[in-house]
This record gives structure tokens, C-alpha cells and sequence, in this order.
């Protein structure tokens, strides 16, 4: 993979987020793949202990679903979110994959609230039919052991 | 009766009937700073488990309503329950979440030093105090206790007012749902596994109190997640042996029929404690884990595994904060910070001895279910939050909880009745009242 295709789609999935397009969003994802979000700093184990989410492609498709669904509730009025990217830093890559850890603050806001995360997202990505997929990705929020309000959105 | 007890009984008649409260309760200040001068301390609240504090200087820093608290075990190999207070000056003595003491606690500010059960030890120049009279002071007697504790089989709970009711009276035959979490292990005994979920509620505690046996919420206010998860699950393509997500298990369960809820009853005990699935519950079909079972037959026997693994209750409510659920080894503290404002703790338990997949689920029910990041979660504070900010309104002052509410019901007697009941939160108002007058008289 080049260092551009990494890092360019690194930069458009978070676009594609921003932009409210979760259904194309899910189509970036390997059937096999995991987004995990650990619930404390350097947390080593996902399976055993908490994390904030551990989702495979049927939780990230119901979380989808249930964004648009008639009766979320918690979604009237919609959040929106926002991410501001450091350049992707690219730490293993081959012909067909790629490890990147990018630096991000991501801001959701819902009604008159406005919450701000600071972001370390790891992507592994494949690249499968020409195509280039999400086989895994972790995101460590800086303060993952505070505690929060409502996270609804896809940091 | 002095005048400001006068006072009290006055404020607390006004707003607690037998089958409706006054909004008060939920967004009064005032009403707040009562339940932490009386309801806490009267009562006896959950502060830690003992596997987070398993070495002698081992402590937790926790809290019990506004009160800051430390929980450490001592070198006689006991837990003590003191305020995370230096007696000079004020300072908290510990600050983070865990930690290990050594021998002693060495105040930050001007190093006066503390056994691990309080009591002082050294204070820097001591001569200076000589002929001031010190050893008359509060200060001189180290790091308060609370007024009492008591571990029952591995969970701290502590009364902070030096005279009250007894930890056997106040739980009763509530303990069996303890009992019940604990006897899963084969060894009988549980492990904190991680650190908990942390989930900042903008709305009072006891919302969430109640809603752990409000039985007709959850397929009305959860079909944004648990529905969906459900209709998504019946498009798949699949056969008949397309394995089920393992979340499915989990979350399809919540949208039960009204019947389902109905019929697995809710039991009540004295002093507000209860619970809901008392038949069957939403984790009574959870797929079996290998061995599991093998290992509490050898245990147990098994005629007694199969009734400890036959008990499904969902939620118990110790009042006045917590909720525990036996089948799947959960516990949730409900911090009350200001009448608004609620911190609520969501902890898993390994059990001893059992299958590393038992607390696999554990973990995941965790955090599909109670999480910040969780939909059901977001499902369930969204209304809370509602309710806070509709509550406001002056064009009505009570909030209802008649549900099969009968005239003259005696909450003083155990009962099991239908599981749409909103006898438990009645429960819990009667028990509110009667602590919040200064004790269980
Ligand atoms: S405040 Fe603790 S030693 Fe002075
Ligand atoms: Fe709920």
C-alpha cells in the first residue's frame, strides 16, 4: 500500500463520519473485524475485563440501524459529530496491509451540549479485491476512565 | 421532638404518599442535603468489595453519597472503612482510585502519619503541641471510622451514624440474592474483574433506583436498540443453524412481551430491598458454558447446583443504592452528587473458580448494556433526563407509582406479586421516609 492511500483513507473514513454517511461508512469493514474501544489506558484485555465497546459487524450495523430508526428516542434531535486529524503516522505496511495510528480530537454535540475527546485511533487495514478495508480498528480516548454522559456517535 | 426534627417530618409527610411522591424528591436541593445528613448515614450502603483491597496497606478510595471514604485492610488482615480526611487539617489522605499504604498513611500536607485503622502515629516536632492540650482533641484520635461496617461474604457495606439498625435487620432475607451471586462460584467467592464503567447521569439517583424494577419501560423505551437488534437478526440470511450473535442472547431479551414481564413476578422485603424475576427473567436463557455446571455439581452436589443455577433474578435493589444481578455477576452504585446529578458505577465480578466465557459475558452484557458508549444505555438516560428536566413543569406536582397498588398494603411483609408491580419503588418511598426521619423506628 502507499503511504497516500493510507493516509487519505484514514482522513475520508473520518469525513464519511462527519458527514453522516454510517451506511458507507460500514461498507469499509472487513465481515471479521472488531472496533474496540478499551475502557482503560493500555487496557490489554478486551474478552475479560470492560471496555466502552468491543463491536463486531452485527453491533456496528445495529448501531447504524438504530440511528435512523423512528423510535431512537435519544437521537431526537440528532447528534453530529466532528474530527480534527493529525497526520496519520504509518507503522508497519506491506503490499496488502497496513498498521496507522492517527492523533484526533473528536467533538459530538447534541442540543446545547458539546462534548470534546482526544482521540489515539489505531486502523489495520487489508486491502481485499483491490479494495481498501478495515480489518481492526482501537480507539483509546485520553481520558477513557472518566466518566461521561452520552457517547452516541463513532468516535 | 426538637423543632428542626418537627421541621423534617413536616417536609417528608408533605412529600411522600402511599401511592404517589411529590417532584420534590427528585429535584429539591434541599431534600438532597437531607438524604446525605440522614437517609445515607441511617442506612447501610454498599462501599467496596474485599478482592479490591486483598493485602494488608491495600485501600480503595470510595465514596458514600457526598462522603469521601477510604477502604483498606489492615495489618490484622481486616477491612476497615475510615474518612479519606487528615484530622489536622482536612486533607484527603489518598487520592487515587487504588493503592497500597504500607504500613501506615502519611498525610501530604504536613506529614502526620496514621495506622491503616486510623489510629495516629507520629506527627512531625511533636513537641510543639506539648502542654496545648492535643490529646483532649478530636484531631489527636487519628483518621475517623465510619460509625459501622460490615463484610458479608466479600462485600463491604457500612452504616456512617454510630447508632442505628443492625446490617441483619436492615437486609433480612434480602441477602439471598447475595447469597445467590455468590454461590455461582464454585468456590464461593467473587473477584472484582477490571475497573468499572463510569457514567455521569444528569438526573436525580433515585430515577435510577426505580427504573431497576420498572418492568414496562423496557420494550417501549428500549426498541431503539433491543427491537432493532431483533428486526435485524430475523432479515439475515440464514439457516437454521446460522449461529446466533452473541450479543442477540444478551439484548433480544429486553423486548420480551408485557406478559413475559408480568408473569416473572417481583418480590419485596422490609426496608425498601426487592427484586424482579422471581419465576424466570431475561437472563434465564443464556446458553450454557462448558464445565460450568460439571464444576458446581462436584461442588454443590447436584440437586443444590441446579437450584443455585436455577435462581434468575434480574435486578435486586439494595436500597437505598445499589442493584445487583446474580445470573450475571453485575453490581451498579448509584452515587447521588447533587439532586441532579448522579455518578453511577457499573462493576463485574469473576467468579472463583468458574469458566473464563462466564465473565466473557459478563463483560460484554457490561458494556452493550450500561456503558456511556452503550445504546441501552443511551436509551435508558435520555428519559431519566426527560423526566428531570419535565418535572420543572408547576402545571403538576406528583409523580405517579400506583401500578397494582392496593389500599393499606403492608410493606413491612415480604410479598411476590406480578411482575409489573410498582410495589418495589413504594417499597423504597416507605424506607426513604422512614430512614430520612432518622433510622428504621
Ligand atoms: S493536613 Fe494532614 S498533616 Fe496537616
Ligand atoms: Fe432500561
Amino acid at each position: 500500500m502507499k503511504p497516500e492511500e493510507i493516509t487519505d483513507f484514514v482522513y475520508d473514513e473520518a469525513w464519511m463520519l462527519d458527514q453522516g454517511q454510517f451506511h458507507d461508512w460500514l461498507d469499509l469493514w472487513l465481515p471479521e473485524a472488531i472496533y474496540w474501544m478499551p475502557l482503560n489506558w493500555n487496557q490489554q484485555d478486551p474478552i475479560n475485563e470492560t471496555s466502552l465497546l468491543y463491536e463486531d459487524n452485527f453491533m456496528l450495523r445495529l448501531r447504524v440501524e438504530r440511528l435512523h430508526g423512528a423510535r431512537t428516542f435519544s437521537q431526537k434531535p440528532k447528534s453530529r459529530c466532528h474530527h480534527v486529524l493529525n497526520r496519520p503516522r504509518i507503522e508497519e505496511v506491506s503490499d496488502d496491509e497496513a498498521r496507522v495510528v492517527t492523533q484526533m480530537h473528536y467533538v459530538e454535540t447534541r442540543l446545547d451540549e458539546q462534548m470534546l475527546l482526544a482521540l489515539t485511533v489505531r486502523h489495520h487495514l487489508k486491502r481485499v479485491d483491490g479494495k481498501i478495508m478495515i480489518a481492526g480498528k482501537r480507539v483509546d480516548i485520553l481520558n477513557c476512565d472518566a466518566a461521561f454522559g452520552n457517547i452516541q456517535l463513532l468516535p | 421532638m426538637t423543632d428542626e426534627t418537627q421541621q423534617i417530618h413536616e417536609v417528608i409527610d408533605r412529600v411522600i404518599r402511599p401511592e404517589q411522591v411529590h417532584r420534590d424528591v427528585y429535584t429539591s436541593p434541599g431534600i438532597f442535603r437531607l438524604e446525605m445528613r440522614n437517609l445515607f448515614p441511617n442506612s447501610w450502603v454498599y462501599v467496596g468489595h474485599e478482592s479490591q483491597t486483598p493485602n494488608p496497606g491495600d485501600y480503595i478510595t470510595t465514596q458514600i453519597g457526598d462522603q469521601p471514604l477510604l477502604q483498606v485492610r489492615h495489618s490484622d488482615g481486616e477491612i476497615k472503612v475510615l474518612y479519606n480526611r487528615c484530622p489536622h487539617k482536612g486533607t484527603k489522605i489518598a487520592i487515587d482510585k487504588a493503592g497500597n499504604t504500607g504500613k501506615f498513611f502519611r498525610c501530604p500536607y504536613h506529614a502526620w502519619s496514621f495506622k491503616t485503622d486510623g489510629c495516629l502515629l507520629a506527627i512531625p516536632l511533636k513537641k510543639g503541641y506539648q502542654g496545648t492540650g492535643l490529646e483532649g482533641t478530636e484531631a489527636a484520635k487519628g483518621m475517623a471510622a465510619v460509625g459501622s461496617w460490615h463484610n458479608y461474604r466479600g462485600f463491604i457495606f457500612a452504616r456512617l451514624a454510630r447508632e442505628g439498625i443492625a446490617f441483619e435487620d436492615f437486609f433480612g432475607d434480602s441477602l439471598s440474592s447475595l447469597d445467590n451471586m455468590v454461590d455461582r462460584s464454585p468456590v464461593g467467592s467473587l473477584t472484582v474483574a477490571g475497573a468499572p464503567l463510569r457514567y455521569m447521569h444528569r438526573c436525580n439517583w433515585k430515577m435510577l433506583v426505580e427504573n431497576q424494577t420498572d418492568t414496562c419501560h423496557p420494550m417501549v423505551a428500549h426498541e431503539s436498540s433491543a427491537g432493532t437488534a431483533v428486526k435485524i437478526w430475523e432479515s439475515m440470511d440464514k439457516t437454521e443453524d446460522t449461529p446466533k450473535p452473541p450479543a442477540m442472547e444478551i439484548i433480544a431479551p429486553f423486548m420480551s412481551p408485557y406478559e413475559f414481564f408480568e408473569n416473572m413476578g417481583i418480590r419485596t422485603w422490609p426496608n425498601g430491598h426487592g427484586h424482579t424475576g422471581v419465576h424466570h427473567s431475561i437472563h434465564s436463557d443464556y446458553s450454557a458454558i462448558p464445565g460450568y455446571f460439571e464444576s458446581m455439581v462436584e461442588a454443590y452436589g447436584e440437586d443444590r447446583a441446579k437450584e443455585i443455577l436455577g435462581e434468575n433474578r434480574h435486578n435486586t435493589v439494595y436500597f437505598p443504592n445499589i442493584m445487583i444481578k446474580g445470573p450475571i455477576q453485575q453490581l451498579r452504585n448509584f452515587i447521588p452528587l447533587a439532586a441532579d446529578k448522579t455518578l453511577v458505577e457499573s462493576w463485574i465480578f469473576r467468579l472463583d473458580g468458574a469458566p473464563d466465557q462466564l465473565v466473557a459475558r459478563t463483560a460484554m452484557y457490561n458494556r452493550m448494556i450500561n456503558a456511556p458508549t452503550s445504546m441501552v444505555g443511551h436509551d435508558d438516560l435520555e428519559m431519566y433526563e426527560r423526566a428531570q428536566e419535565g418535572l420543572m413543569a408547576d402545571g403538576l406536582e406528583w409523580v405517579n407509582v400506583q401500578r397494582l397498588y392496593e389500599e393499606g398494603e403492608d410493606l413491612s411483609q415480604e410479598a411476590v406479586l406480578n411482575g409489573t408491580t410498582e410495589r418495589q419503588m413504594r417499597n423504597q418511598f416507605n424506607a426513604w421516609k422512614r430512614f430520612m426521619i432518622g433510622g428504621a423506628a
